[in-house]
């Protein structure tokens, strides 16, 4: 029995069977592989993607719920999205696995909320898991894409210039003295 | 991982020898005189090497690829190696690209253990030398084409921004040079920049080269990977470690839509189908029957308790006890009136990383290609070559980014990629399998930061500075029964109170390390021995000042100068300085300071509570990682690693029952969110010193730095971890 859906505009027929969450459709059968597998119970947010603009786990929703529907996923955001500018000015990502979700939450969030308070911000987001706590840096990707200040407290770092960078072999060995060196030294 | 490889070093004291018997070991052979284990590892191997070396690579354009024998999970450690290249051979950051390495142990093993992984938070100070080098080399052969071709000296030739210039007016980009300069003989030994006249190095131009990708969703992790032909495979398991097949029935598995194949493998019932959905379905349709005769059993607590039982002295009379750090008379760290004494308890945590285990692998006859994040690529060649028969070398290794790790993806047994490549040997003719572990799969399946136990003792002297110091450790090892076994105390055990400047401070100290056994699989969890070690020194000496009637900063400073910990002193200063006088109204201060991986953090952290429950604000960092490659990366690690170390601090526990474990998704298993984040400053302490580590230092302090501070709020010590308990 095959399913017809909506994603990223495009009319698309699906052979899965109708009980398939949305996410091993998209992934496993149209390819669409930026939005990811985190937990399978709509707890981590990887999964997000809009439908008729709203975020939504696709981990957890059966394609037959989705007749009609509109479904967006990260792929349409198109790569320079306000919100991917920002995430990439911020060097938001780490490991990277959760930003397709959190870039997904925070595009729903944005459309309907063009200046979001930090609390607004945590409701929005507060689904969407980063274990390399990347927190900090959405706050500020996000209020930046939203045309705002970024925080007050700088995400970048207070940087002093190394000061005695001229006999590197020296200092390795007097700064080893009194503690012992970590792994490859 | 920072003490178990340092064991493999040469430098520590391990002979030639004894390398070798570990390569032997690793290998599954006999002991092969004359050839390094790296030799051993790589035997076999197809990886061939450009004229520029193993790590670099040029495009005809001129642009610039570095071969990153590390991989990316997150650390940030492909920007910094690849400017380290970049800065050696002056070439045009916005034209430098990094990708992973091939798995070959000889030219690509971490220079410190002897095999190709990622650990220990070395990656930067494991590659400083290695690729400066290879940078300026690349850049003396440019130079001596362009001095050939020109007929001028090489002297007099200058490099910046990828293109090479001659006074005369002569310039040409990498692109046009590179036929010439693939011909020059690459130098023995090229002479490195003076750090002075770094441009790069040190400065916020450094940054991420993956951002777009992991931004748009194009990055590629291994659950991403599609092979034409490709299978799924999910895999039952034991509900119990140890536990093991007493018999199955697929035929029902088999009946579901998509299901190719149902397969019993060492670990379990593997079901292999079309789809991840449909070999999801087909585990549900199976029927196992597990023999748990020698699975563990336990619950977490009893463990708990026998761990409390043996440091009161009440163990097991075989067991055995080693010392560490240990001074003075033993008899005297047991006496003295008035003393300060406490326990502290630590709990299994799980890695829980956001992209759970996975692999893909092809198997044809004892051919093996692997396409997956891995972190120990000669580790998983090891493990893949012992199931097809072939040497490890000749495991083709593609290693794509992976979704997090913090010492999960690098264990010796390679758990999942074995489990994999037994699936795929089953399927054979190379056929991609791809191995899928639902989240449930993966917090249920092991290697965890095993359970701790701590009993310190110490008295004070007239001035309130620790006089005798007795401490005692009960864990299990993590390094048992690997092919690295511990020499002497298992240092992922002990490490950070081994060494611990106020263990120095004190003039007498009983230091002793118990390792009982468990059937629960234990890894390195994000800074090892730091978990656990880092709060107990920390919130110790909170309590000592407090005993002491000292302030606890004044109370660090005067034990560091006792100590000789200047590092440790110069951090501190800078965190406390940059905190400012006092923290907003409503909010506590609490301090800690610790080094792992040859770098101290020192954080200040405002906290108060809500609810109940410690709600953290600002958290101040200082670090000092000697030089900075990445400045930008070495902020976005401390933030990183303060919210890795708080979600562990407030939630992170895992707990057994009967053996089974308890948790099973993030909503028993409760992680840091958005919302309950901090806002990290962070401070890099000025150093001329070569890299330290970066990834794993900035997580062991918040959770004493918390402990502190609501020590200050409370007066109650924290004794056991997690802060939060669950309520289930």
């Amino acid at each position: 029995m095959a399913a017809t859906l909506d994603v990223n505009g495009k009319t698309i027929s699906v052979k899965a069977d109708p009980e398939t969450p949305l996410l091993w459709v998209l992934r496993d059968e149209l390819g669409l592989t930026g939005t990811k597998f985190g937990c399978g119970l709509a707890q981590c947010g990887a999964c997000t993607v809009h439908v008729n603009g709203d975020p939504v786990r696709s981990c957890v929703t059966p394609i037959a719920a989705l007749a009609g529907a509109k479904i967006t996923t990260i792929e349409s955001l198109g790569g320079a999205h306000p919100l991917q500018q920002a995430w990439v000015k911020h060097d938001v990502p780490q490991c990277g696995y959760c930003q397709s979700g959190q870039i997904m939450s925070a595009a729903a969030l944005l459309a309907q909320n063009k200046a979001p308070s930090d609390e607004d911000i945590d409701n929005a987001m507060s689904g969407n898991i980063c274990r390399c706590g990347t927190y900090q840096r959405i706050r500020a990707a996000i209020k930046d894409a939203a045309g705002m200040a970024a925080a007050p407290v700088a995400a970048t770092p207070v940087v002093t210039k190394p000061v005695a960078l001229n006999d590197i072999d020296d200092d390795i060995a007097a700064a080893s003295g009194s503690t012992g060196r970590g792994a490859g030294q | 991982m920072n003490a178990p490889f340092n064991k493999l070093a040469p430098q520590d004291g391990v002979s030639r020898r004894e390398l070798m018997v570990v390569g032997a070991a690793l290998v599954g052979g006999a002991l092969v005189v004359g050839c390094s284990p790296a030799d051993l590892m790589s035997a076999g191997s197809k990886v061939e090497v450009g004229a520029f070396g193993p790590f670099i690579r040029f495009d005809p354009d001129g642009a610039v690829t570095v071969l990153s024998k590390h991989i990316e999970f997150g650390q940030g450690n492909h920007a910094g190696l690849a400017a380290i290249v970049a800065e050696e051979l002056d070439a045009d950051w916005n034209r430098v690209k990094v990708v992973h390495a091939p798995a070959n142990a000889k030219l690509y093993g971490n220079t410190g253990m002897g095999v190709q992984l990622t650990g220990g938070s070395s990656a930067i100070s494991n590659s400083w030398d290695q690729l400066r080098k290879a940078g300026a080399g690349a850049r003396a052969m440019f130079v001596q084409a362009a001095a050939t071709q020109w007929n001028v000296p090489a002297s007099e030739i200058t490099v910046k921004d990828s293109v090479v210039s001659h006074g005369s007016g002569k310039s040409a980009g990498f692109g046009q040079l590179i036929a010439d300069a693939a011909k020059v003989a690459p130098p023995e030994s090229p002479s490195l920049k003076d750090p002075k006249t770094f441009t790069l190095i040190g400065t916020d131009r450094v940054r991420r080269k993956d951002s777009q990708a992991k931004s748009d969703g194009t990055a590629r992790y291994t659950q991403d990977v599609q092979l034409p032909n490709m299978l799924v495979a999910v895999v039952a398991h034991a509900p119990r470690f140890g536990g093991v097949v007493k018999s199955f029935n697929g035929d029902d598995a088999k009946k579901v839509a998509g299901v190719v194949d149902v397969y019993q493998i060492p670990t379990g019932i593997a079901v292999v189908a079309d789809s991840t959905y449909a070999a999801r379905m087909g585990r549900e349709a199976l029927k196992v029957e597990w023999d748990l005769g020698k699975a563990e059993t336990r619950d977490s607590a009893t463990i708990a308790g026998q761990w409390r039982d043996i440091a009161a002295g009440k163990g097991p009379s075989d067991l055995k006890w080693e010392a560490f750090d240990s001074k003075g008379d033993a008899a005297a760290a047991a006496g003295g009136k008035d003393a300060f004494e406490t326990t502290y308890d630590f709990p299994y945590l799980a890695h829980a990383t956001m992209e759970p285990m996975n692999c893909v692998a092809q198997v044809d006859g004892n051919k093996v290609k692997l396409t997956h994040g891995s972190q120990g690529q000669t580790l998983d060649q090891m493990a893949a070559a012992k199931i097809v028969g072939t040497l490890p070398g000749s495991v083709e290794i593609e290693t794509l980014f992976a979704g997090g790790s913090f010492g999960r993806r690098a264990n010796f047994q390679s758990d999942y990629v074995a489990e994999c490549v037994h699936i795929a040997k089953k399927v054979g003719g190379n056929r991609p399998v791809k191995l899928i572990w639902t989240r449930e799969d993966d917090m249920r399946a092991g290697y965890f930061r095993p359970i701790v136990h701590h009993a310190v003792r110490v008295t004070l002297d007239k001035d309130g500075y620790p006089a005798t110091w007795r401490h005692r450790i009960v864990t299990q090892s993590i390094m048992k029964g690997s092919p690295m076994p511990a020499k002497g105390p298992d240092q992922t055990a002990i490490e950070g109170t081994a060494g611990s400047p106020y263990l120095k401070a004190t003039p007498i100290v009983d230091a002793q390390l118990a390792l009982p056994e468990a059937g629960v699989p234990v890894l390195w969890w994000r800074s090892v021995g730091a978990t656990h070690t880092a709060f107990v020194m920390e919130h110790t000496i909170d309590q000592l000042a407090g005993k002491a009637g000292k302030d606890p900063v004044d109370y660090r400073r005067a034990l560091y100068a006792k100590a000789g910990a200047n590092r440790h002193l110069a951090a501190l200063n800078l965190a406390v300085e940059k905190a400012g006088p006092a923290p907003a109204a409503g909010w506590t201060r609490g301090v800690a300071v610790h080094e792992s991986f040859g770098s101290v953090v020192a954080q200040v952290a405002e906290v108060k509570l809500v609810d109940g429950q410690p709600r953290v604000g600002r958290v101040v960092t200082a670090i000092d990682c000697g030089v900075a490659v990445s400045p930008d990366q070495v902020a976005a690690q401390m933030e990183g690693g303060t919210c890795y170390g708080l979600s562990a601090a407030l939630y992170g526990e895992v707990t057994l029952t009967g053996g089974a474990v308890d948790q099973s998704n993030f909503d028993t298993y409760r992680v840091l969110r958005i919302n309950e984040a901090p806002t990290v400053e962070t401070h890099i302490v000025p150093s001329g010193a070569a890299p330290s580590g970066v990834g794993e230092p900035g997580t062991p302090v918040i959770g004493p730095a918390v402990a502190n501070a609501l020590l200050a709020i409370s007066k109650t010590p924290t004794t056991r971890l997690p802060f939060v308990r669950s309520q289930a």
